[in-house]
């Protein structure tokens, strides 16, 4: 049984039928899928949700789809642990790590998006699908496409990192890197797009994509026992994730699967490509765009399509946002490594460092419960850490080469390469 | 200065569905100026009341964002290329 009623503009209030459209004929405003929640509040309780397996269609009522899901059987339900060693260091109670590093089977938040993408992309009738990619929904759209039988063409920005490359290609999709940045890609694919009529999973099938990265807020707050943070903090690049995660914050609302619970949601954009933090900040909501240079490619975007719906999130929450630079990303990086064994990329490092001048600042208290949100793996982002971790020691296979940097080894002091 | 001018889906029905169509000016103004005047009920679609770009249009010259030029009165050439491109898309 659906759920869902229409599209619908977000500015001016236009009705559309579900077909892969995206932009309001009137106004160019974003459409987004409306829902009939009477009858959702209706049909779903913690109860039925809770028996049901661990992945991201738990939540199916709240999700654009018709019929049995495509695509994602593995994909979300991903751990939300309780950081005591990073909370004591930095004086929190109740630190929680969301923990979208190990999403199945790409890992990243984008399996989120990418598995109702594609579902919707099979409906629809598509035969190939396509995105503008930083990397991370790259990786995704090749691999969710591989296993429901799409063709994939992936666009790039030239310069991402080689895991993303290699890690697009390897599953058959055919990769496109583009002599510019990620906004001249998605300049281009929309384009493309428009010209050519194929399933952009993050252009023409983006009011669907996008309702994916609710299933992130939906598991924060199920997995805290059905309520909300009181502080969240995510990443903002293009601007999806934030919106939504507000946006599924209200629904459980909304339904009845949580009761109250105020929840202020903070925006993390790494100082390279912070143009919505330059608004935030400015007080105005008229985001100036920039060209984005910073390590954190993943969110290297310089003209986010929702920039505006991230700032009125974060406003009507009572929420804030600050930007990271290079080296606090790599050492935020290192920390959450060092003291929870989670190897994040740059947009963690980015979204955590936010987190602790947020701390710094007095907005997150000691007592207040806090999630940080890290949606992307360091494993596909080596380059960005590999000048800045300690170089292996180098020695010859003989006991006494071992004995003689013993000594060095209990506090961690580098030492002694190549003692004889 | 005649100029062409890549037109979105949304705006077809301006244009009699071409997705490409000339007009002149002197500024990319101008040119949505030229616009509505061969194609009443564009420049409405593309400027709000106080004559400023909507917020989700995005105009580029050549590939480049009006925005990082001179905004509208970014000049315009003779055979230029000017892309309408609606904003909201993408998400790394």
């Amino acid at each position: 049984m659906s759920y869902v009623t229409n599209l619908k503009c977000r500015e001016c209030g236009q009705e559309y039928p579900i077909k892969p459209l995206h932009v309001c004929e009137d106004c160019f405003g974003p459409l987004e899928v409306n829902y009939d929640y009477a009858k959702i509040r209706a049909a779903v309780s913690r109860a039925t949700i809770a028996a049901r397996p661990h992945n991201l269609w738990r939540y199916r009522e709240l999700l654009p789809v018709d019929g049995e899901p495509e695509a994602g059987p593995f994909s979300g339900f991903t751990p939300l642990l309780q950081a005591r060693r990073l909370g004591a260091e930095l004086g929190l109670k109740k630190l929680y790590i969301k923990d979208d590093t190990v999403n199945h089977p790409t890992l990243s938040y984008k399996d989120r998006v990418v598995s109702v993408a594609i579902t919707k992309a099979r409906d629809f009738g598509f035969t190939t699908v396509s995105c503008a990619s930083t990397g991370n929904l790259a990786t995704a759209v090749a691999a969710h496409a591989a296993r429901a039988g799409l063709k994939s063409v992936i666009f790039m920005p030239e310069g991402v990192e080689a895991g993303k490359i290699v890690g697009s290609s390897i599953y058959g999709a055919r990769v496109i890197t583009i002599r510019g940045n990620y906004d001249d890609v998605n300049r281009l694919c929309s384009e493309i797009a428009d010209k050519y009529g194929w399933a952009f999973v993050n252009i023409n099938l983006r009011p669907y994509y996008t309702e994916g990265a609710k299933t992130f807020g939906f598991e924060v707050a199920e997995q805290l026992g059905w309520k909300l943070p009181n502080h969240i903090v995510l990443p903002t690049a293009g601007g999806t994730i934030l919106p939504k995660v507000a946006k599924a914050f209200k629904e459980f609302k909304e339904v009845g699967l949580v009761h109250g619970g105020e929840f202020k949601i903070h925006c993390a954009q790494a100082a390279g490509a912070a143009p919505v933090i330059h608004a935030l900040h400015k007080g105005t909501d008229l985001i100036t765009p920039v060209k984005p240079d910073t390590i954190a490619k993943s969110i290297a975007i310089g003209n986010p399509a929702d920039g505006f719906y991230v700032l009125r999130a974060v406003r009507e929450s009572g929420g804030w946002g600050e930007m990271a630079s290079d080296p606090e990303i790599i050492d935020a990086i290192k920390l959450l490594a060092r003291t929870e064994g989670i190897f994040a990329e740059p947009a963690g490092g980015t979204t955590l460092a936010v987190a602790i001048k947020l701390i710094a600042a007095g907005r997150i208290k000691a007592d207040e419960s806090v999630v940080v949100s890290i949606t992307g793996n360091g494993y596909k982002t080596l380059e960005a850490v590999a000048q800045s971790i300690e170089a292996p020691l180098v020695i010859e296979a003989r006991l006494k080469d071992f004995d003689a940097i013993y000594e060095s080894l209990g506090d961690g002091k580098r030492s002694l390469k190549g003692a004889a | 200065m005649p100029v062409r001018v890549r037109v979105p889906t949304p705006l077809r029905r301006f244009t009699g569905g071409t997705d490409e169509v000339a007009a002149a000016g002197e500024s990319v103004r101008a040119v949505i100026d030229d616009l509505e005047k061969r194609h009443p009920g564009m420049r409405e679609r593309l400027l709000d009341d106080n004559g400023e770009l909507r917020r989700f249009v995005n105009i580029y010259l050549n590939g480049d964002d009006i925005r990082f030029l001179n905004q509208l009165n970014s000049q315009v050439k003779d055979g230029d290329d000017i892309s309408i491109v609606p904003a909201i898309a993408g998400g790394e």
